[in-house]
């Protein structure tokens, strides 16, 4: 039996811990991220007016369009900016 | 191989009558002493010659580096100091450093190709001796293990048997392109890992290429990993699109792709694989499956392959390729994110405008009558419909803006909730008038049998041109 070729990246699956979720929002920063699509902004201005209406800060942002990858610079400055991030994933 | 340290030896192989020719030189030389002789294919020649060596595996042959027999070769001091090949008279006498060979012979004879570069025979002992610069992990399987169904155990396939890709098919399909096997050809979503060359080429074996496909697939996969295209979108979308790829210049007619009946169906090996070949890149090196990363709600036929070639010769337009800033006379290939094709029947218009109409009322109708701007589209015009282009003297360019002012709609139409569909655009469409296509998301092809005034529509993704997907071509190199 001849040995085949392996068609894949060979990347062993690296599991990466999600971070432990805060207990407690007070304090924190939530980034607020539209992905673009459509109505994703009725949804997402709904969790935003209640995350202030109990005292928590709130950022939001925009990808410019929903069918590619978050630009580098927008992820980099979402992530020394907030402590988590909300996203509307579909319409 | 025990080389001699001091002395001579040749290379023969009886199915070559050049070896058969100098038999008697060889016998003269082996009776003055320090000649060793290599036979390639038969154990029993030169029967004249009693210390001969059955090279049965090659592998002397393949560590000398012989290309021609007969070849003779001088070693001093355990070194070649001399080598020739063929029969030239001359020549053997220097390297023999004997005057007077072979006086009945001609004097010049070309040689045979060796054995040990035979195909197969050369894949076979390059991976012997270690010297196929593959770097892939080797996966041993398990005996009477099945190997097409270990393949699809390992999660490789789209769901169609695949070829093992075992080192000599590998090899053999590197032959198709001058590229460094490890040359990384761009970053392969969703895990963004390189694809390597060789990587390639172990799916383009698996998706049943030919060597000579590989600068096809080579370039596709470069196009489709092009920023502009977007192919992470593309992939994770769940509309139904995947890579559509259409090949121009004349490597279409070199590898026999077909641009003429069918040239969208089944029963092409070039067309059918090339396309395949594509797609399993995405699946294997980079991760891409569907229900994972791919969201596709519904998928079409086309992920399985989706490539044709242009009809260039039928046609009375510039190909897609130079259209899109290839030189005429290279060959190219176009990737396009696109699904299905939905058909254009008109067989009574004899004139442009009456068949462009048909076109546009066709056009209109992809995804929704109500939705505008839509997506981008190739149009595939076939002989028939071409002909009547051809006939009234239209530019491509003519067709093109005829399609863009055609596909045109009434904003009225398409707000959403008028004629009774909720589905629709925004109330500001109102009172304007919104175009179906993006001004360039139109491409114009032609391909099909020369019966049938049916032509085809390729839908695209309607996240199209800078905002998602936009069509690329890439050159078609070595």
């Amino acid at each position: 039996m001849p040995a085949l070729l392996d068609p894949t990246s060979e990347r062993s699956p690296t599991i990466r811990p999600r971070l432990p979720r805060p207990a407690d929002l007070a304090g924190l920063t939530v980034g607020i991220v539209d992905i673009s699509k459509a109505r994703g902004d009725v949804f997402l201005d709904q969790i935003d007016a209640r995350l202030q209406a109990r005292g928590i800060a709130t950022r939001r942002y925009m990808k410019p369009t929903m069918a590619r990858p978050a630009p580098l610079a927008l992820r980099q400055q979402i992530g020394t900016e907030v402590n988590l991030v909300i996203q509307g994933l579909a319409d | 191989m025990d080389a001699p340290h001091d002395g001579l030896i040749a290379v023969v192989k009886h199915d070559c009558p050049t070896c058969v020719l100098t038999v008697p030189v060889l016998a003269e030389l082996a009776q003055a002493g320090a000649l060793t002789v290599y036979s390639q294919d038969d154990p029993a020649f030169p029967a004249e010659i009693a210390g001969r060596v059955y090279d049965a595996d090659l592998d002397t042959s393949h560590r000398l580096g012989i290309e021609i027999v007969p070849t003779l070769i001088r070693f001093a001091a355990g070194q070649e100091v001399a080598r020739t090949y063929g029969w030239d008279r001359t020549e053997w006498e220097r390297v023999a450093a004997r005057p007077n060979l072979g006086a009945t012979l001609p004097a010049t004879r070309p040689g045979c190709g060796a054995k040990n570069l035979e195909p197969g025979i050369l894949e076979r002992l390059k991976i012997r001796h270690g010297q196929t610069g593959i770097t892939a992990r080797r996966i041993a399987l398990g005996t009477g293990e099945d190997e097409i169904e270990a393949m699809f155990d390992r999660g490789w396939s789209d769901g169609l048997p695949l070829v093992p890709p075992t080192e000599e098919r590998v090899l053999r399909m590197l032959t198709g392109t001058a590229r460094d096997p490890q040359e990384v050809i761009g970053l392969v979503p969703s895990d963004l890992v390189p694809a390597t060359v060789e990587k390639i080429a172990i799916n383009a074996v698996m998706a049943g290429c030919k060597p000579e496909y590989l600068p096809v697939v080579l370039a596709a996969v470069e196009a489709v990993l092009a920023e502009p295209f977007a192919m992470h979108g593309v992939l994770a979308t769940t509309m139904y699109v995947g890579p559509v790829l259409v090949v121009n210049g004349p490597i279409r007619r070199q590898i026999g792709m077909n641009a003429r009946g069918n040239a969208l169906g089944q029963g092409n090996r070039a067309n059918a694989t090339i396309g395949r070949a594509v797609q399993l890149v995405i699946r294997n090196i980079g991760g891409g499956r569907p229900q994972e990363v791919d969201r596709a709600t519904l998928g079409n036929p086309g992920k399985y392959t989706y490539c044709f070639a242009e009809d260039e010769e039928g046609s009375c337009w510039e190909p897609l390729s130079v259209e899109r800033g290839i030189a005429p006379g290279k060959s190219a290939v176009t990737a396009f994110a696109g699904y299905g094709l939905q058909g254009v029947v008109d067989q009574k218009s004899r004139d442009p405008e009456s068949l462009t109409r048909s076109f546009a009322e066709c056009m209109k109708a992809i995804y929704n009558t109500k939705l505008a701007p839509a997506c981008d589209a190739i149009v595939v015009i076939s002989p028939e419909h071409e002909r009547t282009y051809r006939e009234a003297g239209w530019t491509k360019q003519q067709v093109y803006d005829a399609l863009y002012r055609l596909t045109e709609m009434n904003g009225d139409d398409l707000v959403a909730g008028a004629h009774g569909i909720a589905e629709g655009g925004p109330s500001s469409y109102a009172g304007r008038k919104i175009g179906k296509f993006r001004p360039g998301g139109l491409l114009i092809v032609r391909a099909g049998g020369g019966a049938g005034m049916f032509s085809g529509i390729i839908g695209g993704w309607s996240a199209s041109g800078e905002r998602g997907s936009a069509p690329v071509t890439r050159e078609i190199g070595n």
